[in-house]
């Protein structure tokens, strides 16, 4: 259906239609009003059936709600002290909100590529990108956040000398200093790179996967989609994975001593 | 693909986010995982403690039953052990007594014997009196001769 409304401009402007995102603003000002509403949303969302677990909670026999956020909590939980043995009230939280929250951005990746677009552009919104993972505002905020926090508890946890020497004399001692620094910054500077290019590559071809299956004829559609749609939820629910566990271990090695 | 502004927002709402799962989420949830774990290690220990205590009594139950047991088969000793004497006891009392009894019915036939040997003594010297007395012709003084018939009532005892 989508793809007649479509014909005059051709199968590439339907892809690119679907891949614009609701913008307002000029240049570095620009705001992804899409991006920026699913994932409130999303957060809202998660906030709201956490916290209802939250208020509830007991340590009798809990209910439906509180035993779906206890098994996440203690998945989380596990992943952390597996690999974090330090006393953070930071990492856990964190963790499990970096989890939810990108499962959840790419969770939208399942709707039907068409249909939300259509209801917006029923309520007469003319681009629609549903899926915050697809743009790398998104991804990248949530790295460059993380990365902030690692040069945070890096210096917190090793003081700015000890940071610096880290940088300056690892790992060939201190006659190759600059080129010791060189490497440091590129290892500190990938983290937050790889972590949202992973994310937002990953989501991003898995929607235009989609979008282009939406292009075939309609009887083709579900053969593809369907087998497609369930590789998906591995992929949405490794994707979190990845990032929470990554985040993780960069928090971990910002708290160890070398 | 560019990137611009919706990155400050994207990471006001997740430091909003980190904040509040940190702040109201992450604490109460996890403080009643761990209390039902604690609670749950208790009631493992308890009933484990409870069995071992059941295992104790048992025993000590047990102990109890062989001691009342050995002090039951003891009494019953002394009981029969008692009894026993209390027969012999008897038996010795009634064997004393019957000798008491016979000792007393030969004294007294004994008496009687010498009563009746003295009756008859005296008769046969009346008799034997009487006769003379008769042969004589009242010429016998009782006074007289009383030496001759107490010699004769001897020989006849």
């Amino acid at each position: 259906m989508a793809t007649e409304a479509h014909a005059t401009e051709g199968v590439t402007g339907y892809i690119i239609h679907h891949l614009t995102p609701l913008h307002v603003g000029e240049g570095f000002w620009t705001l992804h009003l899409d991006t920026l509403f699913f994932s409130a949303v999303l957060g809202g969302l998660f906030i709201w059936f956490f916290k209802t677990a939250a208020e509830k909670a007991t340590s009798g026999v809990p209910g439906l709600v509180q035993n779906f956020a206890e098994m996440l909590i203690e998945f989380v939980d596990t992943q952390v002290k597996d690999s974090f043995h330090g006393e953070s009230k930071l990492i856990a939280p964190l963790a499990l909100t970096i989890f939810c929250w990108v499962f959840m951005w790419n969770f939208m990746d399942l709707f039907p590529v068409d249909i939300l677009p259509l209801i917006g552009s029923m309520m007469g919104i003319e681009y629609l990108r549903v899926v915050p993972s697809t743009d790398l505002n998104a991804t990248f905020a949530m790295s460059i956040s993380v990365f902030c926090l690692i040069i945070f508890y890096s210096i917190k946890i090793k003081g700015p000398i000890g940071f610096a020497k880290e940088l300056l004399l690892q790992p060939f001692g201190p006659w190759l200093m600059p080129f010791n620094l060189l490497l440091k910054l590129v290892e500190e500077i990938a983290k937050p790179i790889s972590l949202a290019l992973r994310l937002f590559g990953n989501l991003y071809a898995g929607e235009l996967i989609f979008i282009l299956i939406a292009l075939l004829p309609w009887y083709i559609q579900p053969v593809l989609s369907f087998p497609w749609a369930i590789f998906h939820i591995l992929i949405i629910t490794l994707q979190a994975f990845i990032f929470m566990v990554l985040t993780i271990v960069y928090l971990t090695m910002a708290h160890e001593h070398h | 693909m560019s990137i611009n502004a919706t990155l400050i927002g994207q990471m006001i709402t997740f430091a909003l986010l980190v904040w509040f799962t940190m702040k109201y989420i992450w604490p109460p949830l996890f403080d009643s995982l761990e209390e039902r774990k604690k609670k749950i290690a208790d009631g493992l220990a308890a009933a484990e403690k409870g069995q071992e205590e059941i295992l104790l009594a048992e025993k000590k139950a047990k102990g109890v039953i062989k001691e009342a047991k050995l002090q039951s088969s003891e009494i019953v000793n002394l009981a029969q052990k008692r009894a026993n004497d209390l027969i012999e006891e008897s038996k010795d009392t009634a064997k004393q007594e019957g000798e008491r009894l016979l000792v007393a019915a030969k004294a007294q036939i004994e008496q009687e014997i010498q009563q009746a040997k003295e009756g008859l003594r005296q008769e046969v010297a009346d008799l034997a009196l009487s006769a003379a007395e008769q042969i004589l012709g009242a010429e016998i003084d009782k006074a007289k001769h009383q030496d001759i018939i107490s010699k004769v009532s001897k020989q006849l005892g």
